[in-house]
């Protein structure tokens, strides 16, 4: 399956790209590539500059060197907002709800911008507390109900694709498992993922593809059928 | 008569919040879109007054009109502002942010006082706003009723506004976290200019409606913008029902003040600005994350 995707351009191609803090440097000529469909992990133990990476890719750090070209437009000049009105759907690891907008704002606020853009209804069929709650302040929700609400934001504007920063992070399993149809569902309708994950089996669940992130470098670059045969040896690198 | 003088000092409180109030909403967000604490709200707040007194002296304008034209020249004035200075602001020290500002106010009040002097300029109210109306067998004079009900108004407006429509939406989105709204394509950039113009605009309609009431001097906003300050604390820095709320409460603590212990009026808006620092650092309204 990965080969059926893997032809012809990546939607999203990373070359040599560094990230500073200051003279902290968070990322050292990282390579990586996403093709339309693909469902793609990054792995690594906190510090590696996963985080880092896709804050870059969404323009949200902006000290970097290095080409990051997405559906064949070099971003370097483009602005975040613009990004996202490219296609670029944006969840990041603390869900980024708004307490002073409702949960119905939250999920209006990004701009509609594709024809894929689920409907506000076909959003509350699938996350029918979402419906309930739709005037409630979006931070008086439940850690899983904000982040199904931060997904959800995305696939209301029709991102074609989601960068998901540790979508599963403190969450039961009850909602881990139905964050990981709608990644499933996605996948099936054409769309694209990069997400960041620390757990492991659920990565290998989810992914066509994985890269292992160390001190801000890509050390390894795995199918999910390699990455299943060495899942010990991964998680003692992970140190989990 | 103890029930006649609350219900005066009240209605005189409320009138003096009432400024505060719609500068306090000006500066609220300005600051929660641009983070930018805007040193020269006071100085827009007496241009606006002078503005006013201004048109009406050379053009003969009225008092109702002024209360559209003042604010729309302030507007203007705001969006010459932020497009020539303010904007270079961004990424800066918070230092720059108030060299700038308080270097405008300086600009501002000596311009003025080079061009109209120092003795204060004239104006007319309206025939309809002068005079008492009696409530209860208290007389009550009707302008400060006036400048109570129409900044009520106002400040119902800019929540509809803030509340009802998309823009609302997304400066709300904006002030609370700049960068996420801008992940999520939402081009923050664009709302900045008429941003400040509008904040600058409910200074300016502050000022008018201060223009019948109080003496128009180029000095008029220095004592002004302090006890704006004090305000902001109060209610929270960037949040409009704290601006609101906190600027009416003021204006109540300095008429009671004025009217009972006058020496004390002015200590008595500070006394209570420390006391809600000490017991909600963010203020009244304000969020925790923004005491950081």
């Amino acid at each position: 399956m990965p080969d059926a995707v893997s032809t012809g351009p990546a939607l999203l191609e990373i070359r040599g790209l560094d990230a500073w803090y200051g003279e902290a440097q968070a990322l050292r000529g990282v390579d990586l590539e996403v093709h339309a469909g693909e469902v793609v992990t990054l792995v690594g133990r906190n510090g590696a500059g996963k985080t880092t990476l896709l804050r870059s890719v969404m323009g949200l750090h902006r000290q970097v060197s290095g080409s990051i070209v997405f559906d064949g437009t070099d971003l370097a000049k483009v602005p975040a907002h613009r990004r996202a009105r490219m296609g670029l759907g944006w969840v990041q690891d603390d869900r980024g709800i708004y307490a002073s907008l409702t949960v119905e704002e939250n999920l209006l606020l990004p701009p509609v911008v594709s024809d894929s853009a689920w409907s506000t209804e076909k959003v509350y069929d699938a996350f029918p507390v979402l419906a309930d709650r739709r005037r409630a302040p979006g931070t008086t929700l439940s850690g899983g109900e904000q982040q199904m609400l931060a997904i959800a934001r995305v696939l209301r504007s029709g991102a074609r694709m989601l960068l998901l920063d540790e979508p599963t992070e403190g969450l039961a399993p009850v909602i881990v498992s139905r964050i990981r149809d709608i990644i499933h569902e996605v996948r099936s309708t054409g769309g694209t993922v990069l997400l960041i994950e620390q757990n492991v089996k659920f990565a290998a669940t989810v992914a066509d593809r994985h890269y292992l992130l160390a001190q801000g470098a890509v050390v390894e670059s795995l199918d999910n059928a390699d990455f299943q045969a060495r899942q010990g040896e991964l998680l003692e690198h992970l140190g989990i | 008569m103890a029930m006649n003088e609350l219900l005066q000092y009240t209605i005189q409180g409320l009138a003096a919040g009432s400024f505060y109030a719609l500068a306090a909403l000006g500066l609220a967000v300005i600051f929660g879109v641009l983070g930018v604490v805007n040193f020269a709200h006071g100085a827009c707040y007496m241009l606006g007054a002078v503005v006013a007194a201004v048109l009406q002296d050379t053009l003969g304008l009225g008092f109702w009109p002024a209360l559209l034209v003042v604010p729309v020249l302030l507007f203007l004035f705001g969006v010459v502002i932020e497009r020539l200075l303010v904007r270079w602001l961004v990424g800066l020290d918070p230092l720059y942010n108030f060299l700038l500002t308080f270097g405008l106010t300086l600009l501002l009040v000596d311009l003025v006082k080079r061009q109209y002097g120092v003795s204060g300029l004239p104006y007319e109210r309206p025939e309809v706003l002068t005079g008492q109306i009696e409530v209860g067998g208290v007389g009550l004079p009707i302008y400060q009723l006036f400048v109570f009900g129409f900044s009520l108004l106002i400040c119902a407006l800019v929540w509809l506004l803030m509340t009802r429509t998309r823009v609302g939406m997304i400066v709300r989105a904006a002030t609370e976290r700049s960068d996420l709204a801008r992940a999520l394509g939402i081009n923050v950039g664009r709302w900045v200019t008429p941003v400040f113009g509008f904040g600058i605009a409910l200074a300016g309609i502050a000022g008018v409606l201060a223009a019948p009431f109080r003496a128009i001097t180029a000095d008029m906003g220095s004592n002004f913008i302090i006890i704006l300050f004090a305000v902001v604390v109060i209610g929270g820095l960037g949040s409009i029902v704290g601006a609101v709320v906190a600027g009416f409460l003021v204006g109540l603590v300095e008429a009671f003040g004025q009217a009972y212990a006058p020496t004390y009026a002015q200590i008595m808006i500070f006394v209570l600005m420390a006391v809600v620092v000490l017991v909600r650092p963010a203020g009244l309204f304000g969020r925790e994350e923004a005491a950081r």
